[in-house]
């Protein structure tokens, strides 16, 4: 009863009090306000560059995840165990930290960068470097929803497809890909959420240039900071709203990866 | 006609496989048995394409198939856990090889539905194999594998993973399904009972090597050394010598070529019964039936007079 009542208590500092005051704020002043200070220019300029970000990121860490997953659990080779540890290396690191390593390699002074600017391409302060960033940090999450149903699945029905006449890429899509759906979805959906929320690497990286390389989180904290807390909260509880619809899903698919 | 030559694979240093060279005759019932670890799976696999050898060759149907990709061998493979495909109805799982030969979608239903009457399983189409006990799964796998008309069939020990009522019944099943369909069958047990009963050829495999082959007579009566007269069937040892025990004769007074035993026990099972025997402080023992251990009046204590009947071939010890 009393570590029931403490676990509540700890639960309601820390997470129904903050999130419901930011939910009672944005609604204080009725949906008409929460909504034209969602549809202002900067606001949906900035829901547009996270949705953009957000795709790409997710478009690729699922092409690599699935692809690094089938590596790690159907092959042999040498660094297997390196590629393993690497994987969950965004685990470990802060995203400030990938942000200014992004900015060391691809920035105007780095190795690639300069070279990629000469050519007329812009990585830092630019939607491929915000792109970059949020792979980076996401990339894990694919991978690891995807590896443990692969491995409980086994090779023996990729094997009898292929006795079967099926080539690599029939077997891939029609024995496989079924095979690993559920952990897919839920991988593909927790990377989507983390790429929505992600805030530190992204700031890093696109230079905040309001109107330009602003998504949503960044979009929160620089109206917070210019005392328009109508915008800065409507679009936080716009976030947590993706989020806790993100969850719900995930919970949802859950089961039955 | 499937030839395998000089074949040698190993996984890592471990050789699994040592100059294999077998043929299969088209149309043959053939049987690699042999212990576990006896490199016997592995075989199969090279013959699918599922392994490649390290040396040696394959042919089938006189086509060089060494390094030819499995789904190009027009092989049908039937695992021991069946390999169904879950997210598939059955009908979707024996249509599988067919669906990949863009064949036509009439065609398809005509052939899938005739498979799956020869596999007693035509009001199981729109099952999922979840839905299937282990027998029907592998009967399923079965069809799957016969619906592209392969020219080989090759199955990995297939009733290993059911229960034994049910292995005998697909044992019987499986014999009379190739006197129908004929198509040469390879398969994998290390159940000498099964080979016996199912194959017309017995590929006796042991530590990565062809150990003995023939006919499941020959393999059993005239083994060629110690190890596969063991791993045939029961055996005991006389006077330095493997003998089956129901080749031993007991007689009351000597004759000619026995030698005297004291009796230690007599288990009866059914008609049939085990004299447990001591011979110059070794142990033996003969099966016999229960109407000469009545004739003889046996009973533990009893001296009798023991020998390998004319019909057996003793194999010496070495």
């Amino acid at each position: 009863m009393v570590k029931r009542l403490i676990v509540l208590i700890y639960l309601l500092f820390l997470l129904v009090l903050p999130v419901g005051l930011i939910a009672w704020r944005t609604f204080g002043d009725g949906l008409g306000a929460f909504f034209e200070a969602l549809t202002s220019s900067s606001a949906l300029h900035a829901f547009q560059v996270t949705l953009i970000v957000a795709v790409w990121a997710v478009v690729l860490n699922t092409i690599f995840g699935v692809g690094a997953a089938i590596l790690l659990v159907r092959h042999e080779f040498p660094g297997k165990r390196l590629l393993n540890a690497l994987i969950d290396l965004p685990m470990a690191v802060s995203p400030v930290v990938v942000g200014l390593a992004l900015i060391l390699v691809y920035g105007r002074f780095g190795p690639f960068g300069g070279w990629l600017e000469g050519r007329g391409i812009q990585i830092i302060f630019s939607t491929p470097g915000m792109v970059l960033a949020t792979v980076f940090v996401a990339l894990p999450l694919v991978v690891r929803a995807v590896v443990p149903v692969l491995e409980e699945l086994g090779d023996e029905q990729e094997q009898a497809a292929t006795t079967l006449g099926a080539s690599r890429w029939q077997t891939f899509l029609r024995i496989t890909l079924p095979g690993i759906r559920w952990a897919l979805a839920y991988g593909v959906v927790l990377c989507l959420a983390r790429s929505l929320g992600e805030y530190g690497a992204v700031a890093v990286v696109s230079g905040r240039l309001v109107d330009q390389t602003q998504t949503l989180t960044l979009f929160v904290e620089e109206r917070f900071q210019n005392f328009d807390q109508p915008a800065a909260f409507a679009a936080a509880t716009a976030l947590a709203l993706i989020a806790v619809l993100t969850l719900l899903l995930t919970k949802f698919l859950r089961p039955k990866g | 006609m499937i030839q395998v030559r000089d074949v040698n694979k190993s996984f890592g240093v471990t050789p699994v496989l040592r100059d294999i060279n077998v043929d299969v005759v088209s149309g043959s019932l053939t049987a690699l048995l042999g212990p576990s670890g006896g490199g016997k799976s592995t075989l199969l696999r090279v013959i699918a394409g599922l392994e490649t050898p390290d040396t040696g060759s394959v042919v089938i149907s006189g086509v060089d198939a060494t390094r030819m990709a499995p789904q190009k061998r027009n092989v049908g493979f039937v695992f021991q856990h069946y390999a169904a495909f879950k997210h598939l109805s059955v009908f979707r799982n024996v249509a599988f090889g067919l669906e990949i030969r863009k064949r036509p979608k009439t065609e398809i239903r005509k052939r899938v539905m005739e498979l799956l009457e020869l596999v007693h399983l035509e009001s199981f189409a729109e099952r999922y194999p979840s839905q299937l006990s282990g027998g029907q799964r592998q009967r399923m796998a079965l069809a799957r594998a016969l619906a592209v008309e392969p020219q080989v069939l090759l199955l990995d020990e297939p009733f290993g993973a059911l229960d034994a009522q049910v292995r005998k019944e697909l044992r019987a099943w499986l014999r009379r399904l190739h006197d129908e369909v004929h198509v040469t069958t390879v398969f994998v047990t290390h159940d000498q009972e099964e080979a016996i009963e199912v194959a017309d050829t017995i590929v006796v495999l042991a530590g990565g090597e062809v150990v003995q082959s023939g006919t499941p007579a020959e393999v059993y009566d005239n083994p060629a050394n110690p190890f596969v007269m063991r791993f045939l069937g029961p055996v005991t040892e006389l006077d330095g010598h493997l003998v089956r025990p129901h080749d031993l004769e007991l007689f009351s007074a000597a004759e000619p070529g026995t030698v005297p035993a004291t009796v230690a026990r007599i288990t009866r099972l059914g008609f049939e019964v085990r004299v447990e025997l001591e011979v110059g402080g070794g142990e033996v023992w003969a099966q016999a039936t229960r109407n000469t251990v009545d004739r003889l009046g046996l009973r533990p204590g009893d001296t009798v007079h023991v020998r390998p009947s004319e019909a057996a071939k003793p194999l010496a010890l070495v």
